[in-house]
Parts: structure tokens; sequence; C-alpha cells
């Protein structure tokens, strides 16, 4: 799984954070825009371009960015 | 014994009768005299629910509402009715940017065009007697959208547009339609969700004196709605919020 792709795809679930400023060790939670929505929108876009479905305790549980990317690689690689 | 809220001598269809609300509508119907049709895709569900009706002259289809073949073949089928309960449904939680048409398609056909279908059917037929009475499983979401829930929504609302409509249509046959819009009700497809976490669910039901409701609650409203004992309540839906919107 592409990291590069991965933040990408995540960034894009952001209106004003750009993909440049987030690494795998992101801390979204602190990334002044995020929010409910927006954690719907991550899981949303795990199910559309990874095919993985995220429980929302595992969105909960999640704090960086590399957790989420974690979750679906173990997922896609089942 | 005195009961206004007796369905004794009636015939109910429902839909979506072999888990959640349905299931709990069709045992509790039976409970207050009604002969009761289930209706559901899920044949397994079907079998495991009719031997818990009470009373004689139960009979099920299993099937999918939204084949034209197996509608057409169920109201053929089926005795001639008193009153229909339009509960199955499907869920759907996508936030709108991902809102794709097939998703839409998934969700209307099931909660919106299924039922209509049906019914027109079933009024081909004249399988809907007199006095008859539609009930239509609305939603509150159909009025307070949470995030991931416009698809539902837009589907539970435009049930409340159309269930106007039959009010309309089928008073001059006294026959009534009215919706039930529940808000938060503990089923088998609400545990199955997996947008909500635990403690989440926690917060939420913090929200309801009350507490979250349960599929008895909407069982006993179609029930009053079924009954003669609603005769006078045409056009209307009915709020179930266990006091959250106080």
């Amino acid at each position: 799984m592409d990291e590069k792709q991965f933040i990408q795809y995540f960034a894009e679930q952001f209106d004003e954070t750009d993909a440049s400023q987030l690494t795998l060790d992101t801390k979204f939670r602190d990334i002044d825009e995020w929010s409910s929505v927006i954690a719907l929108s991550v899981m949303a876009m795990c199910a559309e371009e990874y095919d993985v479905i995220l429980s929302a305790n595992e969105m909960e549980n999640a704090n960086r960015i590399s957790d989420v990317y974690n979750i679906v690689k173990a997922k896609t690689n089942k | 014994m005195y009961n206004p809220y007796s369905l004794d001598g009636k015939t109910i269809l429902i839909t979506g009768a072999a888990s959640g609300i349905g299931k709990a509508t069709s045992i509790e119907c039976s409970k207050v005299g009604a002969k009761v049709v289930a209706v559901d895709l899920n044949a397994e569900g079907l079998n495991a629910l009719m031997p818990q009706l009470e009373g004689e002259g139960h009979i099920s289809f299993a099937g999918n509402l939204c084949a034209e073949g197996f509608l057409k073949e169920l109201s053929e089928q089926v005795p001639p009715l008193d009153g229909v309960f339009l509960c199955a449904g499907v869920s759907d939680t996508t936030p709108v940017k991902f809102i794709t048409e097939e998703k839409i398609d998934r969700v209307m056909s099931v909660n919106l065009v299924a039922p209509i279908m049906m019914l027109k059917q079933l009024l081909i037929m004249k399988k809907i007697n007199k006095g008859g009475s539609l009930v239509w499983m609305s939603s509150y979401g159909a009025e307070k959208v949470e995030p991931g829930l416009g698809i539902y929504a837009a589907s539970k609302s435009a049930v409340n547009g159309i269930m106007r409509a039959y009010a309309k249509e089928l008073i001059a046959r006294k026959i009534r339609s009215n919706s039930i819009m529940p808000m938060m009700i503990r089923t088998e497809l609400l545990s199955t969700l997996n947008n909500i976490s635990d403690k989440n669910w926690e917060k939420q039901e913090a929200m309801y004196p009350l507490g979250f409701g349960s599929p008895l609650d909407v069982a006993y409203a179609a029930i009053y709605l079924f009954s003669d004992a609603s005769r006078w309540i045409t056009g209307t839906q009915i709020k179930m919020d266990g006091g959250s919107n106080l």
C-alpha cells in the first residue's frame, strides 16, 4: 500500500489542509478543521479507495494517520 | 373485554417482518387478534417468526420486494387486507461528498420505490379493504439529519410526502395512510451499524430522557394506527423521540 497515496487521500477529506502538511506521524485530531464529519469522510474514503470498512471504534481509537493506515493495510492484506 | 385497540378480525400485511420493528409488530399484532401476512427477503427469519405468532391463520411470503415478479405473485396470493405496514428498509451512512447514484438507488429502491410498487399492485388487485390502514415506516431522521444520513433522510422525507398522497387519494374508500417517525430504536439493524462508536452510543442515549426506543414502542404505535381507535387519523406523521427534542 502506497503511503504517499494514502496521505493524499486522507488530506482530500480536509478543505484547508494540504497533503504537504501531513505525514504518517501527524496527529490528525490536532488539525484545526478536524471534525466528526471529516472522520466519517475518512471512513468513506477507506471504503471507496481500499474497500475497507473501518468501524467507528477503530476510528475513535486512532490518533495518528499511521494508525488508520495500519488498520487499512492489515485489512487489505487479509 | 372492551378494547378499542383490538385488531380482531383484521388481516395485516407487514414487510420486513423477519427482524427488528417488523418482527415485533408482527408478534404484537397477533397478540391483539390480527391475522398476520409476514413478508421478508429472509426466509429463515420468517420461519423463525411464524411459531412466535399467537392465534391461527398467519401466512408468510419470502421474496424480494424490489422484484416485480414477486410483487405480482404476492398481490395475487394475499387475502384481502385491513392494514399494511411498510416497514422493510435499509440504512446508509455516506457523507455527501461520497454519494453515488448507486448508493441512492439502493436506498430509494428499498425504502421508497418498493412500497409504492407493492401498494400499486395491491390496489390494482383490490386487496385493500374499505376502511383499511396504511402505515409507513419513516424516521425522525427525515427532519433531524445527522452527518452521513443524507440519502436515508431523503428517502424517509419522500416516504412522508407520498404517504399523504395515499391519504388524499384513498380517503373516498376510507383507507387511511399515516407514517411513524421514530428516533433511535434498538434493533438488530442498528447494532450492525458501525459508524457510531461504543462511547458515542452512550453519549447518544444520554440525550434521550426516556432512553432509546424499543421495537415494541413502534409496534404499539402501528397497532393504534391499524385499530379502529384511529379511524379519524389520516395523513399524519407520528413522531416518537423519547423526549429528546423537548
